[in-house]
């Protein structure tokens, strides 16, 4: 079949001969997919930063697709259900499925205690192919994917596996306060998405800080909010306390992660010479910009080494740090109420439709961040 | 749960203040105090091991389901079974394995023309968006690495006249 190959950093191809996948478990489904997204998180992967991403294997952990075939365990789909997939793989009954954090999930990862299983991120996320493929297996079908409602838009779908439900935890997490300042770093789909959802839960003001002027212009109007270019501050950490009467931000949301730029001591150690787990530069600032007392909500995304953050602020302060992977299951009901009542709209984030087969330039596009790219999503041959 | 009062009866003012409403990780977590009976609860049924899966050390086996893409072989698969014999909290599980995936980059090379297939790498690296989109970009990329391999090409050779004089 046809399936995104990882050949090494910056380096990847379609490939026409990739092995169709096989129920290997009795609550195994296959999916033929009919949307698949790049998600900024991929290009940690892309850029080879991720320990454990073997040469030969499929990214993406945002797809839709069509049932095809079930495993005997599996009673709450039927082949031919139109599915949207959570990004996390959760068995449904550990102590932390349980508890709603499905994002955390015990029985789905042999190789590391620290993340759930994830389609397509490496084997340090359970070594399982992703959804840029035309089929995917599914572990755990009778958990994690719901059925499109009828009325739903594929696009607007896709994006319910992830990017709406992490920029949405995100404001959450944050324990926004009504009238709350609420700074987001990062104005990639995930901060637009968080800042967006700052508003759901009654921020007063909402800025977002990133570099990329086309990605700003983007966010003042979508969120819409404030939008700020950190290349054009002397310093954002100053620029945010002055704005708040030299206060500080009720709430940070870093929705950046490990390839920051804005600080060359931080890009240096992080991204090249890799003696960090990539560059910490949003979370730093988002420690600096609080508050005292403050919240402080992460959920870019970092490697399991270790990072040069300013913890010591974050005792002298009192912040209170808030982080996990989206728990997208629990999310969904009330996002797909979101979606339908028109509150939320994901699919104008969507800057690129582009076949699978262009799968590479797909890629370059969307981490170089050519022709105003914001949200790509790869469409298989039988989707078109 | 309800037993604990009396499991930690011994010790003055045990839970006095316990305020069930102020868990700071609402709402990440419904709590359950599932947490607290570990790992005894009914696991799903195992995924036979039918290719080579690699685990933490920090967990007893391998998770109930695992993926089985590219298992570990060669250099690279060395490189990781040594990586494992260390905690995710060790330099010495993570640092191996980022060496394994460049090791790998190169058998992924060997393996293509094993298979007949030489790699388009500029293809791959997206050349043709490059062109489309940020061509001025692309030609500075080609004009600098004309430079750099011109002046390697030359000291090269400088070097090769010099030892034979």
């Amino acid at each position: 079949m046809l399936a995104m190959n990882y050949r090494g950093p910056y380096r990847i191809r379609a490939d026409y001969n990739m092995p169709y996948p096989e129920i290997l478990h009795p609550r195994d489904a296959i999916i033929r997919v009919t949307r698949s997204c790049i998600c900024g998180s991929d290009l940690h992967l892309y850029h080879g930063l991720v320990p454990d991403t073997r040469v030969g294997t499929t990214f993406g952990h945002e797809f839709t697709g069509i049932v095809e075939e079930v495993g005997p365990d599996v009673h709450n789909l039927k082949k031919g259900d139109h599915v949207l997939v959570p990004f996390n793989i959760a068995c449904g009954g550990c102590p932390f499925c349980k508890q709603e954090l499905f994002g955390n999930c015990h029985e789905s990862n042999p190789e590391a205690t620290a993340v759930g299983g994830i389609f397509g991120y490496s084997h340090t996320a359970g070594g399982y192919d992703g959804g840029q493929a035309e089929y995917v297996r599914v572990p755990y079908a009778d958990i994690g994917p719901v059925v499109i409602p009828a009325d739903m838009d594929a696009d607007d779908a896709v994006l319910l596996t992830d990017v709406v439900p992490t920029g949405y935890q995100a404001a959450e997490m944050a324990g926004i306060k009504k009238g709350d300042t609420v700074v987001v770093f990062g104005a990639g789909p995930i901060g637009i998405m968080a800042a967006r959802c700052a508003w759901l839960f009654g921020a007063g003001r909402v800025i977002v800080i990133d570099h990329i002027e086309y990605r700003l212009e983007f966010a003042r109007h979508y969120a819409p909010c404030e939008a700020y270019n950190f290349r054009s501050l002397e310093d954002p950490v100053l620029f945010i306390k002055k704005t708040t009467g030299y206060f500080g931000a009720d709430v940070c949301i870093d929705a950046v992660g490990c390839e920051a730029a804005g600080s060359a001591m931080q890009t240096i150690t992080g991204r090249k010479l890799m003696l960090q787990a990539g560059s910490a530069t949003a979370l730093h600032w988002a420690i600096n910009s609080v508050k005292k007392g403050g919240i402080v909500s992460i959920v870019g995304v970092y490697g399991p080494t270790g990072n040069l953050i300013p913890i010591g602020n974050v005792v002298n302060k009192g912040i209170t740090i808030r982080a996990n992977q989206a728990s997208v299951k629990r999310l969904l009901p009330r996002l797909i109420e979101h979606v339908q009542a028109g509150r939320i709209n994901p699919r104008e984030l969507v800057s690129h439709k582009v076949p699978l087969e262009e799968v590479s330039d797909a890629y370059h596009i969307f981490s170089s961040k050519l022709d105003n790219c914001i949200k790509t999503i790869l469409v298989p041959p039988s989707a078109r | 749960m309800e037993n604990m009062s009396e499991e930690y009866a011994h010790i003055n003012g045990w839970g006095v203040d316990a305020d069930p409403e102020n868990e700071p990780t609402y709402p990440m977590k419904k709590y359950t105090g599932d947490d607290h009976r570990r790992l005894n609860y009914e696991r799903p049924q195992l995924q036979p091991e039918t290719v080579e899966v690699l685990h933490s050390n920090e967990r007893p086996g391998v998770s109930a389901v695992f993926g089985t893409s590219v298992p570990p072989s060669g250099l690279s698969g060395i490189v990781r079974r040594y990586s494992f014999k260390y905690s995710e909290g060790s330099f010495g599980h993570w640092i191996p394995l980022l060496l394994a995936d460049r090791i790998n980059v190169v058998e992924g090379i060997i393996d293509d023309f094993k298979r007949g297939h030489i790699p388009n790498i500029l293809a791959e690296k997206g050349w043709k968006a490059e062109w489309k989109y940020n061509r001025s970009g692309a030609v500075k990329k080609i004009l600098v690495a004309a430079a750099v391999t011109t002046a390697l090409v030359l000291w090269l050779s400088r070097k090769k006249k010099k030892s034979l004089i």
